[in-house]
């Protein structure tokens, strides 16, 4: 496919025995947004996992097949090098307790000892944090505890945080399940204003979100890819069965 | 129907006020006994704290006076030295048994812990006499710092376990998934995370050694005069309250209870330092 970022190339996960992932082929299209759909369990957050190698950090977790940045596979680069090109938003607000407001969002460079000039730095933290519209927020109390903020704005600052980076790719696995209404809308803006600068691939369990806010969507069902197309089309007319039920909400 | 209910309910508040009575009765007994032992040993050791125990040496038998000096600088040489040592080690091993948890090899390194917590100080003296001082040829305050930090090491290595643990994987995550190294995220998330934690646990480890005299009898030996040499044989607290409190001279009994003392103080101002900071370091996921 043109413009393709990311290829998988039969991608089969395990936990032990058990097979989570089967033969999963796909193409995430460049600075787009692409949506993960499923019922709970079918894999949406092992294959996010696979493509930065998260899934590494679970005990009897392997990954089988390619996936492939740019045609680089993955599995045969460094992982530290790939999760810097590879960013990752999770679930809940995970912001680094220990740290400043300020601290938080350069974390990934003082994580990876890269050596920065206070201007530089100053930057970097109001452009990232500008760009999750949490600047106005939180401008006057950098230096404070990042668990001083709400849960909505301690997401966005795990957005900012991440976005600092500068990656290609930004996984986000339901990134705004733990938040209230008005902070996902925020979250969901945000995303839409990112997309012209960077790909994007989102697990959700809403749908609607899905509909709102990618350009393409795949729908995963018992760890299977079932169907992936243009979120409009997939929305208006699914192929299969299965996605229409889930879509009308007949079941997951 | 109901009557019968009301009465289960009457005799489970009964169960339940009889319960309570027992549990705050058996705290109350407890801290009544630190109070007793507390308020014992200042009433006997306040008076016999004075300038000289702090500034003389001991002095001879028949001579009155004298003080517990060579005995707080030995005990500061042997903890200070022993925490040097077993902090490190011990805070290194509890993140290994913290990374590892459940699998073969940390699994019998915490049994070994558990061992180790178990084995008396006696024994720890007698190994490190036959490992150190029977090879130097002599009793040094190092193989009294060594058995001292064998004696820390497995409090400081269950609490940097444990509060290890106890902090949420997706912090670990979090780092990780900026493309940091599993050092740099040690260092710099999970430690600082745990700093409280991991602080006290040392802290408590250098209360439990300061009062330790068994395993000094075979290495720090013991010396009546002031002693700067790591290398050789020093005087400690604990050590002077064992001589001198079975000493059958009234001088020297105060000396004694003047040591309790301060012991007892260092051990008071720890735990507070230890309440202060981990209140001070406490962090919120």
């Amino acid at each position: 496919m043109e413009g393709t970022i990311l290829r998988t190339e039969n991608l089969c996960a395990f936990f032990g025995t058990n097979q989570i992932l089967k033969n999963i082929n796909i193409d995430i299209p460049e600075k787009k947004v692409t949506a993960f759909m499923g019922p709970s369990g079918c894999g949406k957050t092992t294959f996010l996992r696979c493509i930065n190698r998260m899934h590494e950090l679970t005990p009897d977790a392997r990954a089988e097949g390619k996936v492939r940045l740019h045609y680089e596979d993955v599995y045969e680069m460094d992982a530290m090098t790939l999760r810097r090109r590879v960013g990752m938003v999770f679930q809940r607000p995970n912001p680094f307790p220990t740290m400043s407001i300020y601290d938080n969002v350069i974390a990934g460079f003082i994580l990876n000892r890269i050596k920065l000039k206070a201007s530089e730095k100053d930057a970097i933290v109001e452009e990232a944090l500008r760009n999750v519209a949490l600047w106005d927020e939180v401008k006057d109390k950098l230096t404070k505890r990042s668990t001083s903020l709400s849960g909505g704005q301690q997401q966005r600052l795990c957005l900012a945080r991440t976005v600092a980076m500068k990656p290609e790719v930004i996984l986000l696995d339901e990134p705004t399940s733990a938040l209230d209404p008005l902070s996902t809308a925020k979250i969901e803006d945000l995303l839409y204003e990112l997309k012209g600068n960077y790909t994007i691939v989102i697990v959700t369990h809403n749908m609607q979100q899905a509909a709102r806010l990618s350009d393409v969507t795949a729908f995963f069902y018992l760890g299977e890819l079932l169907e992936f197309d243009d979120t409009k089309k997939m929305f208006t007319n699914p192929k299969h069965e299965k996605t229409q039920n889930y879509i009308t909400g007949r079941f997951g | 129907m109901t009557t019968i209910e009301i009465a289960g309910i009457k005799r489970r508040k009964r169960t339940d006020k009889l319960f309570r009575s027992v549990v705050f009765g058996f705290t109350f007994t407890c801290l009544a006994v630190v109070f007793v032992i507390l308020y014992y040993i200042f009433e006997k050791g306040i008076t016999c704290i004075n300038w000289s125990l702090f500034t003389q040496n001991p002095k001879p038998v028949g001579e009155s006076g004298g003080g517990v000096l060579n005995a707080m600088v030995g005990t500061i040489m042997l903890v200070s030295v022993a925490a040097a040592i077993a902090i490190p080690l011990g805070i290194s091993v509890g993140l290994f048994l913290a990374e590892n948890r459940g699998k073969g090899m940390a699994d019998k390194v915490s049994l070994a812990i558990d061992v180790l917590q178990g084995v008396p100080s006696i024994v720890v003296g007698m190994v490190v006499y036959i490992w150190i001082v029977k090879p130097l040829g002599t009793f040094s305050a190092f193989s009294g710092s060594i058995a001292l930090a064998i004696m820390m090491l497995p409090p400081v290595i269950k609490n940097t376990e444990e509060t290890l643990v106890l902090i949420p994987n997706t912090l670990k995550e979090a780092a990780l998934a900026l493309g940091a190294s599993d050092l740099r995220t040690t260092i710099k998330v999970m430690l600082p995370a745990g700093i409280g934690g991991i602080f006290s646990g040392a802290m408590l480890g250098i209360a439990r050694i300061l009062g330790e005299v068994a395993p000094l009898l075979f290495t720090a030996f013991g010396n009546p005069y002031l002693s700067f040499n790591i290398m050789k044989p020093v005087n400690s607290l604990p050590q002077v309250i064992f001589n001198y409190g079975t000493s059958p001279y009234d001088d020297w009994h105060r000396i004694a209870w003047g040591g309790s003392v301060i012991l007892v103080g260092f051990v008071i101002i720890l735990n507070f330092i230890v309440k202060f900071f981990e209140s001070k370091w406490k962090v919120q996921f």
